[in-house]
């Protein structure tokens, strides 16, 4: 294999399995230790930087990067990622003179930002500290989007919400138009008021589902409308007995607010096993303990009524034959009425915009979703650019915010007529970590503590309204258990191979055998010739130039890595370094 | 030296042996020699030896003296008997432990003070009654421990730290055994594994006594410019003779070799030990040869490595002494004291 090239930022990046897999690449390592130390306002500022709302995220992320975490990897559960963002947003103190300033003189242009949900208000936080003038045009009366409509509040209280999309709207540069919504973007652009125009409208349509007896009823709704409607207390109350068809995490909310509404007995309905679901697993967790009932392999195929009033829901049982992890075929088996008051419909959502006309240049695929340029965000119209659940349909709201940065480097690029398409570049800082000669500037220490598990409100007592927050917060011990189990992966291996004697001492004393010392060979053989068979081919070999007594190379499989630095402590020349890699992303401006 | 233990970390899908044990379940404490010593290579060696050959830590004792090198039995299969003994001595209690119980594996660690100076004598006898033991010999050609003074076994003309030369001629450990008739004669060294695990392993199943010589740089006192004992001077001057393949029982030797070119010997439970030619003038079978040979180029300044010297008909300490199977501490009482009666006939005779 070649000599691995450390100066790419992207190959220690890579090793940081958590600030790669998040898609707005949030320094955790960073702000883990930052929380070790007691600083929760820098490691809430760390998080600020590239994911914008650590409160609300420290909730309700959908953690892309717990499953990449390695510590997932040495044993059966990642680090409490999200949960630890939390306790850096509980415990800061107050952030507003922190954050960047916004300038009181502009630079003359202006941002029409549609829909304020976090992927509006990113592009805002970005842009109105260059001087942009910003204005965000939100149909309800709240801003928030569907971190608003779609999240009830005791997963996510209002206050948490109000404060960090205050960052954004209330420090001035940004201009929130509360209940306007636009109906006409043909009309907007005629307007001439603004340089470019940012969607990012969500995707707001909930899928119906068309069976028969869908039209006989009003007790059959939308999922993501009846949230909606919950939010802003249109509906207080629901049947005795509910059912859920769906099991994504709208579902979850579905049934769980159905709970706190006074539904008796909740049943989420799915076609296929479990292994199929879309909800997140920790959803699915806390939707059980609340005894919501997931019935699976149940197909809906009729509402059943009686006199305009909705009984039943009729359904098939289905049984399906797998091959691993693959339905090849499945069977009919019978059929089962289950009673209920309200059926909420949970199987999707879609973007829908019948405000943009089709003559203004901005094309539509057959899906009906905008053509967007997947690094840019621009529109086929050059000054229209769309993000969030707009841009490509549904996905989470820690995507929406990284679309929100990139679009904003966009549009920084476009009002300062430069191509849209000149990225900056990520750059990478590595600093060594050795203080003496057996001292590291990092906790290197193993902790084999087990993950934390997050304390609940009691179930007797979180039923009771529905805007008190279930999950309480870490406590002291907890946070202090759970920060040590971050492996720092962001300090790095440093090899130098001039240095290198060969004596094997960072071999054995590695304690999960990922180092080895032999002769280079291409990719799949080298991997043959590793001490440790390697168990995940996705992760990168850190491969030495040429020894200089053997002339063999020095190995590493990233995969298996613990940065507890022991090779460094027993490396003799010192060719084994400890260096902490900051990857500085840029963001508009940069 | 590290300050931080190695950590167990649990859930890895490390490999098991016969026993279901991983290496982690052979780990010992945590080294306290330099950083880079070439010791601690040895044990990673020792360790990854005993535990393919699938000895269950109970079933090892491990043995040393006084010295850097003796120190190192602490540091690995925690589990295993240990006795540290007086300086040099370490071939009297191995003798001593081997000859109440045959059931277990010897496994002696010293180094060169303690071998050829302070211990020559003891080296002398447990070879000469062929004692069932493997016998490390860690060697560095310095007294790491008192700072890095001239060992026994350093060469005319190497020199120390400060640059100063070594006049006097060295012992040889492996030409001594040779003379001495040990039956089974091997160097090494501690950078390089793929040949050391295979002769440790060969070296615990032989049935006698085996002296593994294994050239273990000291990393502060003899790692120099100027050094014989290097890692890179080692490393130039390196001459593989002898390959030895540890193959375990039932597994058949597939691969071919050319006529001469391999020796298997099987061993009393059914292992084989293939001796690989990589020197086609090479007889690992005659003493006499592997003597001269060692002695030539020795004069020129090279190390010849590998499995030197294998005597196939070894008798060890036991057989020729026609001892009981049984340890001793399994015996009933009535067995090792046969009372009154039996002493009086046995004094009868003296009279």
């Amino acid at each position: 294999m070649d000599v691995t090239n450390t100066q790419d930022p992207n190959y220690f990046h890579r090793v940081v399995d958590c600030q790669w897999a998040c898609p707005a690449h949030t320094d955790v390592p960073e702000y883990i230790r930052l929380i070790a130390q007691g600083k929760f306002t820098d490691a809430y500022l760390v998080n600020r930087e590239s994911n914008v709302f650590p409160g609300i995220l420290g909730r309700v992320c959908d953690r892309p990067c717990e499953p990449a975490c390695r510590r997932g990897r040495v044993e059966d559960k990642p680090v409490a990622i999200c949960r630890l963002k939390r306790v850096a947003a509980d415990h800061r103190d107050e952030v507003l003179d922190l954050l960047p300033k916004i300038p009181a003189k502009k630079n003359g242009k202006r941002i029409a930002c549609i829909g304020a949900g976090p992927s509006s208000l990113t592009v805002a936080s970005d842009l109105a500290p260059l001087g942009y003038e910003v204005t965000i045009f939100e149909k309800w009366g709240q801003a928030g989007g569907l971190m608003r409509t779609n999240i009830p509040s005791f997963r996510l209280p209002a206050q948490v919400l109000d404060e960090e999309i205050g960052y954004i709207t209330e420090r001035g540069g940004v201009d929130l138009k509360l209940n306007t919504p636009v109906n006409s973007l043909k009309a907007l652009l005629a307007s001439n008021e603004f340089d470019a125009v940012f969607i990012g409208s969500g995707a707001p349509k909930g899928k119906d589902l068309k069976l028969p007896g869908r039209d006989q009823s009003d007790r059959i709704h939308i999922g993501i409308n009846w949230l909606e409607s919950v939010a802003f207390e249109h509906i207080k109350s629901i049947g005795d007995r509910v059912l859920i068809i769906g099991v994504g995490n709208t579902a979850m909310d579905c049934c769980r607010s159905s709970l706190r509404l006074g539904a008796k007995s909740v049943k989420v309905m799915a076609r296929k096993p479990r292994q199929f679901f879309k909800a997140s697993a920790w959803e699915l967790d806390d939707a059980e303990e609340e005894s919501v009932q997931i019935m699976v392999n149940h197909a809906p195929k009729a509402f059943v009524t009686s006199n305009g009033k909705l009984t039943g829901m009729l359904f098939e049982q289905m049984e399906y034959e797998m091959q691993g992890d693959r339905i090849v075929s499945e069977r009919v088996v019978g059929e089962v009425i289950i009673e209920c008051d309200d059926v909420i419909l949970a199987i999707g959502q879609e973007n829908a915009f019948p405000w943009i006309e089709a003559d203004l240049g901005i094309e539509f695929d057959r899906w009906q979703v905008p053509v967007t340029d997947k690094v840019t965000f621009q529109s086929t119209r050059k000054e229209v650019f769309f993000g969030g659940d707009a841009a490509f349909g549904p996905k989470n709201i820690i995507w929406a915010v990284e679309h929100g940065h990139q679009a904003a480097i966009s549009i920084h690029n476009y009002c300062s007529e430069k191509s849209v398409s000149d990225r900056p570049p990520a750059m990478l800082n590595l600093s060594s970590r050795k203080m003496g000669i057996h001292e590291w500037s990092y906790k290197n220490d193993f902790n084999p503590a087990e993950r934390r598990l997050m304390p609940h409100v009691s179930l007797k007592e979180r039923f009771k309204n529905i805007n008190i927050e279930v999950e309480l917060g870490f406590n002291a011990e907890q946070m202090a258990a759970e920060v040590q189990r971050c492996l720092n992966c962001d300090v790095q291996t440093v090899f130098e191979p001039k240095l290198c004697i060969e004596c094997d001492a960072c071999i054995d004393i590695c304690p999960v055998d990922c180092l080895t010392i032999t002769p280079n060979a291409d990719e799949p053989q080298l991997r043959t010739q590793l001490k440790a068979p390697p168990q995940n081919p996705n992760q990168s070999l850190y491969v030495s130039a040429p020894l200089k007594q053997t002339g063999r190379v020095m190995v590493k499989d990233e995969n298996l890595c613990v940065h507890c630095g022991l090779c460094a402590e027993r490396c003799p020349t010192f060719a084994w370094d400890m260096q902490k890699s900051k990857i500085n992303i840029a963001h508009a401006g940069a | 030296m590290s300050f931080i233990a190695k950590p167990k970390i649990a859930n890895l899908n490390l490999p098991r042996n016969e026993l279901g044990l991983t290496r982690r379940d052979y780990d010992g404490a945590m080294s306290t020699l330099c950083a880079g010593c070439g010791h601690d290579s040895i044990t990673a060696a020792i360790i990854e030896a005993v535990w393919s050959l699938s000895i269950s830590p109970e079933q090892l004792v491990k043995l040393s003296g006084i010295g850097c090198s003796s120190k190192s039995t602490a540091y690995f299969v925690s589990g295993a008997h240990g006795f540290n003994s007086v300086h040099g001595r370490m071939p009297s209690i191995a003798s001593g432990a081997s000859a109440a119980n045959r059931q277990l594996h010897y496994l002696g660690v010293s180094g060169d003070g303690d071998t050829l100076s302070i211990g020559f004598g003891q080296l002398a006898h447990a070879i000469r009654r062929n004692v069932n033991m493997a016998y490390i010999c860690e060697n560095n050609g310095v007294y790491g421990l008192t700072k890095g003074q001239f060992s026994a076994a350093a060469d005319i003309g190497s020199k120390n730290k400060k640059g100063e030369s070594n006049q006097q001629p060295p012992i040889d450990p492996c030409l001594t055994a040779l003379t001495l008739g040990a039956t089974f004669v091997a160097r090494s060294f501690s950078g390089d594994k793929q040949q050391l695990v295979p002769l440790i392993k060969a070296a615990m199943k032989h049935p006698g006594f085996a002296l593994i010589d294994v050239l273990s740089p000291c990393v502060t006192f003899n790692d120099h410019e100027g050094s014989t004992k290097s890692y890179a001077y080692v490393r130039e001057h390196f001459e593989e003779v002898v390959h030895a393949d540890y193959v375990p029982p039932r597994a058949s030797i597939s691969v071919e070799y050319a006529e001469g070119k391999s020796m298997p010997v099987t061993m009393h439970d059914g292992t084989q030990i293939l001796l690989r030619k990589l020197n086609n003038d090479y007889d690992p079978a005659n003493r006499g040869h592997a003597l001269e040979y060692l002695r030539n180029r020795q004069a020129e300044g090279e190390y010849v490595t590998g499995l030197l010297f294998m005597d196939t008909e070894s008798r060890d300490f036991h057989t020729v002494n026609q001892t009981t199977q049984t340890p001793l501490n399994q015996l009933p009482y009535s067995v090792l004291n046969p009372g009154q009666a039996q002493l009086d006939k046995m004094l009868n005779r003296y009279r």
